[in-house]
């Protein structure tokens, strides 16, 4: 009886709720502050965690460690150089495999069939391409493409190992090209019809239009998806780690077994008892880290100056 | 002088014969690696495959029951991580895009994107399996839910981004609260993309064993226990690809379709959710 007659107390309620809903308000605040705090510090934890733990192998190798070439842990020598060579050189005969690839798919599904069943069909093909864990791509590449590289190399006269860096590069290719392809499509569709209208009705063909209007609108937006499945590439683990051999040496030929940093991560990570040998598979890792997150990061860049004009 | 019109249509012609070529040489690779893994997997896959552990070599039977219930479980406890986290840095993005905090962590949510998951495994590893001295499946969690964070907070950034902001003006001129703003209309109106990405950082996180591989290491036992060593699928598949016996190849084939299988309708669920509400990702 009292709260409805009496107008003090209903305000004095109103109040009441006001003031906990605004602090409510302050809590809901501070918690989405907390959220992207807690994203920026896992990085610089990340980042920390890799200098400091990575500071025992700086110290005893220095700058040379990079260029060393000699991995031997029994007799404590680390030198990353064959890993770096391996890990370059699957990366880009992978990349020079894809490229053809991702380019005619983003040309196909940008420009030549944007809509439609068969475009659907395609696009989703590309993404299930990127959705197949790399696991799967590795066991099948064991015991499927090991087999038919090495009967290849035995036709060729080359010393038949069938894993390699050649078998490594193959299945790496494939699993990038999505990440090219996808953002080629986007980029490809956002070339504006009045260019493409004017081209034409100057009595260009497609190709031309395609050659001299879309691809130098295009140009800097699809470098960046090559940026993007090159960072991609070299942090690509377990496919490679299963196909290209993992030995310590310097590869001698693009046939031959090699390692790359992530995959001796992989291989070696578990057995690394003494602190140096830990140490040099930290810093590896945060050679890794670094390169490709710079890599990822000036894609990233190109992207949003290219989707923002 | 341009070559004559014919030349000229000709040489598009061939162009475009190519680039098609080229576009749909891709889907040989998938159909190839699908139907393999189907046709070796598939005869691997009956009830007992299903319930019961691996098997020593040589004995017949055993199956993948630890590592399935295992990826269950890393997964689960990942997901549960990483959405509120994810959400909540994914609405503070969208919310206040010009603040310095947004921009460093939308900086860091590309660098946390771009690191190698065998990256997030190594640190995970001086982070939670040092220190304690033992491997365990919370550390595995832990390693998931770092790479589904960047996947949800981008998703759901996108998905608010893209709502009227009229609906918040509505809400907000009416007296709601901004809390009860977000949680109560604009997260609800964008549900379907926030549910989307996180189905497809699930699809993502399901076939990783890099960062499982010194955190949850493997266990060939049915264990339950987030703070021991725990199976999970991807793993199952490296350890018995890897290994020089037949039984334990069939058994990782039998994994492998069993996994693809998991990925596969994932994805499917995401396409259809992004679909019926005409979200792009």
């Amino acid at each position: 009886m009292l709260s409805v007659t009496n107008p003090k107390f209903v305000e004095n309620k109103r109040l009441q709720l006001s003031n906990s809903q605004l602090k409510w308000e302050t809590v809901f605040k501070r918690l989405l502050i907390a959220a992207g705090t807690l994203v920026v510090l896992i990085i610089i934890g990340i980042l920390i965690t890799l200098i400091k733990e990575s500071v025992p192998s700086i110290k005893a190798s220095g700058f040379g460690f990079l260029w060393g070439k000699v991995w031997d842990p029994v007799q404590n020598i680390y030198g990353a150089y064959p890993f770096l060579i391996g890990t370059l050189l699957t990366s880009f005969i992978a990349l020079t495999i894809s490229i053809p690839f991702s380019y005619s798919i983003a040309i196909y599904l940008g420009e030549y069939n944007p809509k439609g069943w068969l475009s659907d069909l395609l696009k989703n093909t590309v993404e299930l391409i990127a959705a197949v864990p790399s696991i799967i791509y590795g066991f099948w590449g064991i015991f499927v493409l090991v087999p038919l590289v090495r009967d290849w190399e035995i036709k060729l006269h080359i010393l038949p190992y069938g894993i390699g860096i050649f078998t490594a590069s193959i299945v790496l290719a494939v699993m990038i090209i999505p990440y090219g392809a996808s953002l080629g499509i986007t980029l490809i569709r956002m070339t504006p019809s009045p260019l493409k209208e004017a081209a034409y009705a100057l009595g260009a063909t497609r190709y031309e239009v395609i050659r001299k209007v879309i691809m130098p609108y295009t140009r800097s937006g699809l470098f960046a998806g090559v940026l993007l499945s090159l960072g991609r590439a070299l942090g690509e683990t377990m496919a490679v780690t299963m196909l290209i051999g993992n030995t310590t040496t310097l590869p001698t030929s693009i046939f031959a077994p090699g390692n790359t940093m992530a995959s001796v991560i992989a291989n070696e990570f578990a057995e690394a008892d003494h602190p140096q040998y830990f140490s040099a598979l930290i810093e590896l890792g945060l050679v890794l880290f670094l390169v490709t997150v710079v890599i990822n990061l000036i894609g990233k860049r190109i992207i949003t100056k290219a989707t923002h004009r | 002088m341009e070559p004559r019109i014919g030349t000229r249509n000709t040489k598009s012609m061939i162009f475009k014969g190519i680039i098609i070529f080229f576009a749909f040489l891709i889907a040989l690779p998938l159909l190839i690696i699908l139907l393999y893994i189907v046709k070796q997997g598939i005869t691997q896959v009956n009830w007992s495959f299903l319930t019961h552990v691996p098997a020593p070599v040589g004995e017949k039977g055993g199956g993948i029951a630890n590592a399935l219930l295992g990826s269950f479980i890393m997964v689960m406890v990942a997901t549960v991580g990483a959405i509120p986290v994810g959400i909540a840095a994914g609405i503070y993005l969208s919310e206040n895009p010009n603040t310095k905090l947004a921009y460093y962590a939308g900086l860091c949510v590309d660098v946390l994107q771009a690191v190698p998951s065998i990256v997030v495994g190594i640190v995970i590893y001086t982070w939670l399996v040092k220190p304690f001295s033992s491997f365990s499946a919370i550390s595995g969690s832990v390693a998931l839910a770092l790479m589904m964070m960047p996947i949800v907070i981008r998703s759901t950034e996108q998905t608010l981004l893209l709502l009227p902001p009229s609906l918040k003006e509505a809400a907000l001129s009416l007296g709601v609260p901004y809390h009860r703003v977000m949680l109560k209309v604009i997260v609800p109106c964008g549900f379907a993309g926030i549910l989307s990405g996180i189905t497809l950082s699930i699809a993502r996180v399901i076939g990783e064993t890099a960062p499982l591989l010194f955190t949850a290491l493997g266990n060939s036992f049915l264990s339950t226990s987030l703070f021991k060593p725990m199976e999970s699928l991807p793993h199952v598949i490296f350890t018995y690809a890897t290994s020089p016996y037949d039984d334990w190849h069939d058994l990782a084939w039998g994994a492998s379709f069993i996994l693809l299988l998991f990925v596969l309708t994932l994805n499917i669920v995401t396409k259809l959710l992004t679909r019926k509400w005409k979200i792009q990702l």
